[in-house]
């Protein structure tokens, strides 16, 4: 046996599902997380597939963390390999002390196993086929069945469970039943056969407060719903079709006319991105609020049409769930990639507005904020998720509204004020801000009309190709992109418990790693001063505190270091003073890689001479 | 500055429409286009079915793609929005821009290149969906402003104005359109405004998607002997199934013509477009019928012109969607946001 002390630790591991695609298992670990929130401790969990359908692994990894952390941990506490094509590599995974629950109805020989772990073994399948001989049941119970045993094993109360069951099959008496039988099964089994509860515990406690569980992409799609987003049209692509869907969904719920049930919004799968894009800025165009959602390659198809929005100044909202590349990369996999490429998206001298939610209350803030946005700039603008946010469930913050809130559409000229003699010029710069009028298509029989291009036009929006007026236009649209800086959120800073010379810049789904990271490294004796940004054009305190630090590290989850290319391209920054800490494998960013990659350099700067240090 | 406006000047005596408009109130700028180009005769013929429709010009949004025919909704409809999207793309962008405002009329303006080849798909995918618009296709076998290279819809065998001889097939669009459902299908020649002017005025009545495709000869580029598209081939080669006439009034309608020899179709909006039969036999209900004849006079090498197909019960992408009949676009706050008690239930349902 083990060697090494098993590992104890009340509210404070990880455990790992292997599993294999389409077994049905998905629901059961979901409802292990959701238990453990109910036991009033917080967790952090993770879909890890593969991108395929069926039959290859799955994991789900479930994050217990008492002190709220959010991001990915690293490492395995307890592994429940219920697939053995990737057990090997399962068992690799699991922290020394750690534990391995798997299903001995076939014994394995003692050297599959590590002697540094314990090894549970419960016979799922033999409990299993004792009692069910429909084969869809046997599969889908033994899901239960084990969550059953870990429920004993983990010290959890089975009475949380049969709730959620209840809450699940609400109304359905014969499955709610028969699922409490199967959970009960595995408890009973564990509680006989095996030393129950082991090292890790469930206990009871108080953390959780009144916060949600959502996904981000659900979220950022209720944005859109609150936002005023009449229009989608998408094109299916992981990790963003579920936020047509979850829109959809939404919509059918809440956005219809009381009175004759029929629809306030209009929901179009394209044929492809380029339609999807096309249909969102022609219903822009025409005054209604619209969306699409993508990723990385229907970025790159969409980016002529993006072009179209910037030049021709006609608002678009863009919510991309970025994933790995390039080209098909890993798709079922995380990145934040998409930054440069959607920043300067398309041919010639382009800007975009980005927008950075670090979780799924801002996901759906931002969303809301960003129809505004488009309408206030007459831009594209793109919500930046990745699949971290997008598809996983995270712990935030309640969902708020203003009911008093009004939408911002932009300066519209009316009939109204055509008729008042108000000069109508679409690319006049009336009130220096950069941001011209527009009028809707329909608006007055004499006034106000005018021809939308991608070709350059004068002020009145007359084609023409005279170099001033090109210069001129160009120039207006460099205005208005600084306006940008104070419509967009600002980032967010907080510093470091005394005065430091060291700062680091962060964005989007790192931002609970990086939270953690700096306790790590604090207890390693490095001060800190964080930013967060949280929009691209970056607001003017980024450049102050730019200018405050001596070395900026700036954390991101892409080769490149994206956002420090970015950063050093607006800003005109000393390369040198910004120090990329880049992970970029696909899986999520963890606390433990950032404070490690920063306490290194950190302690190197330290005992080196800065030249040799930056060379 | 590149553009030129025409001068406002109108002739005391010009006649007027219904709504009291006259021709002028329906024209654009002056076309930059080839003297001769064909496009310029569907630019007329669109400003005479927009005149005699009585339409309000401001309520129609005219959207094309890239090329000399997607240039053309400048030179018509001086007084509404007109949008030059991007290569091929027109489809979508209208799909849009419909959906936001199903109260406006919608033209689509394309050429042969644009919807034959880089918008192939937006075209097919928008008539599929059944968008309420007029599609007019100028086609001229040839990429006019790139400058005469075949396009998709050059027929097999036809010469380039270098000599080259064509040797991919023919994408015929109308055969296609029918194919997809389009509920109003025809072809026409831009030098036959007699039968352009009221295929369009019955296209712009009908709600569904309706499609056009107009021979236009290209002036430059495409309209020498071995072209199929030059305007004496067309002339040569034209079989004409109907000519036609778009009754709008409410009252009822006297033909003149022999009956057995006139078609009356009613659109849902009332209007009536009167079908005088040139070829006794055909029934433009018929869509399989349609796509037949279609077939059998094409390999005859004959351009069959007319109103092909219609279906006067269509129903357009609104009905499918089954949105409301305010235009989604001037929906606000109150009509769309849920409001924050709901969302407080959604967070409670989330916990
Ligand atoms: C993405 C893209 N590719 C190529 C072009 C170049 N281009 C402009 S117009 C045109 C073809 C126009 O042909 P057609 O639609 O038949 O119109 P015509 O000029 O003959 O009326 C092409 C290829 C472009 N504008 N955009
Ligand atoms: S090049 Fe051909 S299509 Fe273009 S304007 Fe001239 S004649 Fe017309």
């Amino acid at each position: 046996m083990s060697d090494k002390k098993p590992i104890s630790s009340v509210n404070d591991f990880v455990v790992r599902f292997a599993n294999v695609n389409g077994s049905g298992s998905a629901s059961a670990n979901e409802l292990f997380a959701r238990a453990i929130l109910r036991h009033g401790v917080p967790v952090s969990p993770r879909n890890i597939f593969p991108s395929n359908i069926q039959g290859l692994p799955t994991w789900y990894e479930v994050r217990v963390t008492e002190a709220g952390h959010l991001g990915a941990r690293g490492g395995v506490d307890m592994m429940v390999a219920m697939n053995p094509q990737t057990w090997d590599k399962d068992i690799a995974g699991i922290e020394q002390g750690g534990y391995l629950f798997y299903d001995s109805t076939k014994p394995m020989p003692s050297t599959k196993f590590r002697d540094d772990i314990t090894v549970i073994g419960v016979p799922l399948t033999a409990i299993t086929n004792s009692t069910y001989t429909d084969p869809r049941q046997r599969q889908l119970f033994k899901n239960i069945i084990y969550l059953g045993a870990l429920c004993a094993l983990l010290d959890m109360d089975p009475k949380v469970i049969e709730q959620l069951i209840g809450e699940q099959y609400k109304g359905k008496e014969k499955l709610l039943s028969s699922n409490v039988h199967a959970l009960h099964l595995g408890r009973d089994w564990a509680l006989q056969n095996l030393k129950c509860p082991i090292g890790l515990r469930v206990k009871k406690a108080d953390k959780v407060g009144d916060r949600i569980f959502i996904e981000g992409n659900s979220a950022a799609a209720l944005g859109a719903v609150y936002g005023g987003a009449t229009v989608c049209a998408w094109y299916p692509i992981t990790p963003s079709s579920s936020v047509a869907e979850a829109f959809t969904s939404h919509c059918k719920k809440y956005r219809h006319d009381p009175a004759t049930g029929k629809a306030r919004y209009a929901i179009v799968q394209g044929e492809d991105e380029l339609a999807s894009i096309g249909i969102v800025i022609g219903a822009s165009w025409n005054g209604a609020r619209a969306f699409t959602a993508t990723s990385g390659p229907g970025i790159s198809l969409m980016t002529e049409f993006i072009g179209l929005s910037y030049f021709a100044e006609i608002p678009a909202v863009i919510m991309n769930i970025q994933r790995a590349g390039p080209s098909t990369g890993m798709p079922t996999r995380t990145q934040q990639c998409d930054i440069i490429a959607c920043a300067y998206a398309s041919h010639g001298d382009t800007k975009h507005v980005l927008l950075f939610p670090e979780d799924p209350a801002e996901a759906f803030e931002f969303a809301a904020a960003a129809f505004d946005l488009a309408e206030r700039l007459q831009t594209t603008i793109f919500l930046m998720l990745d699949l971290d946010i997008g598809m996983n469930h995270r712990l935030c913050r309640p969902l708020k509204w203003d009911d008093a809130r009004q939408y911002d559409r932009g300066k519209v000229m009316t009939t109204e004020m055509l008729d008042e003699g108000r000069d109508f010029g679409r690319y006049l710069d009336v009130d220096g801000d950069g941001i011209p009028y527009r009028t809707y298509p329909g608006t007055h029989p004499t006034k106000g009309s005018y021809f939308t291009r991608g070709t350059s036009r004068d002020r009145y929006a007359r084609y023409s190709e005279e170099g001033t007026v090109y210069a001129d236009n160009m120039q207006r649209l460099v205005r208005k992109f600084e306006t940008a800086q104070d419509l967009v959120p600002r980032p967010l800073q907080a510093n470091a418990e005394r005065p430091t010379k060291y700062g680091v810049i962060y964005f989007g789904s790192t931002a609970p790693a990086m939270d953690e990271a700096i306790g790590l490294l604090e207890a390693r004796g490095h001060q800190l001063d964080r930013l967060r940004i949280r929009a691209f054009p970056f607001h003017s305190s980024v450049a102050s505190f730019l200018a405050e630090h001596d070395f900026v590290y700036v954390v991101e989850q892409n080769r490149d270091s994206q956002l420090r290319q970015l950063i050093v391209n607006e800003n005109g920054i000393d390369p040198v003073r910004l120090v990329p800490i880049v992970h970029y494998d696909g899986s999520p960013i963890t606390a433990r890689f950032i404070a490690k990659a920063i306490g290194d350099h950190q302690d190197h700067l330290k005992v080196t001479p800065l030249r040799k240090a930056v060379s | 500055m590149t553009y030129i406006a025409k001068p406002k000047f109108h002739h005391p005596g010009l006649k007027k429409n219904e709504l009291g408009y006259t021709h002028r109130d329906y024209e654009g700028k002056i076309s930059t286009l080839c003297a001769g180009c064909g496009h310029d005769s569907i630019t007329a013929s669109i400003i005479e079915a927009c005149y005699e429709l009585s339409i309000e010009p401001h309520r129609v949004a005219k959207i094309s793609g890239i090329g000399c025919s997607s240039k053309t909704p400048d030179y018509f409809l001086g007084n509404s929005h007109g949008f030059n999207s991007v290569h091929g793309r027109m489809p979508s962008v209208l799909t849009g821009a419909n959906l936001a405002n199903r109260d406006l009329i919608y033209l689509g303006v394309s050429g042969d290149g644009d919807s034959a080849s880089i918008g192939f798909g937006q075209f097919a995918h928008s008539i599929r969906r059944g968008v309420n618009m007029t599609y007019i296709v100028e086609n001229n076998g040839v990429y006019g402003l790139t400058k005469g290279q075949f396009s998709a819809t050059a027929d097999r065998g036809s010469k380039s104005k270098k000599g080259v001889t064509n040797t991919d097939n023919a994408i015929d669009l109308v055969a296609i359109a029918l194919q997809l459902g389009a509920t109003f299908v025809a072809r026409s020649f831009s030098g036959d405004k007699a039968q352009l002017v009221p295929l369009i005025a019955a296209a712009i009545r009908h709600k569904g998607a309706s499609f056009i495709d107009v021979i236009s000869p290209c002036i430059a580029f495409n309209n020498h002997a071995g072209s199929t598209k030059s305007f004496d081939y067309v002339r040569e080669h034209n079989d004409a199934v109907n000519r036609l006439d778009v009754l709008v009034g409410r009252d009822p309608i006297s033909v003149d013509y022999a009956p057995g020899s006139v078609q009356v179709v009613e659109q849902h909006d009332g209007s009536k477009i009167a079908l005088r039969k040139l070829d006794a036999d055909y029934d433009p209900h018929d869509r399989l019928g349609a796509m037949t004849f279609l077939q059998k006079h094409s390999a005859k090498g004959q351009i069959v012109t007319g109103l092909l197909y219609v279906d006067p019960d269509a129903e357009d992408l609104h009905e499918h969607l089954n949105t409301v009949e305010t235009p989604l676009n001037r929906l606000e706050a109150d009509d769309l946001c849920p409001g924050s008690a709901v969302l407080d239930k959604i967070n409670a349902s989330l916990r």
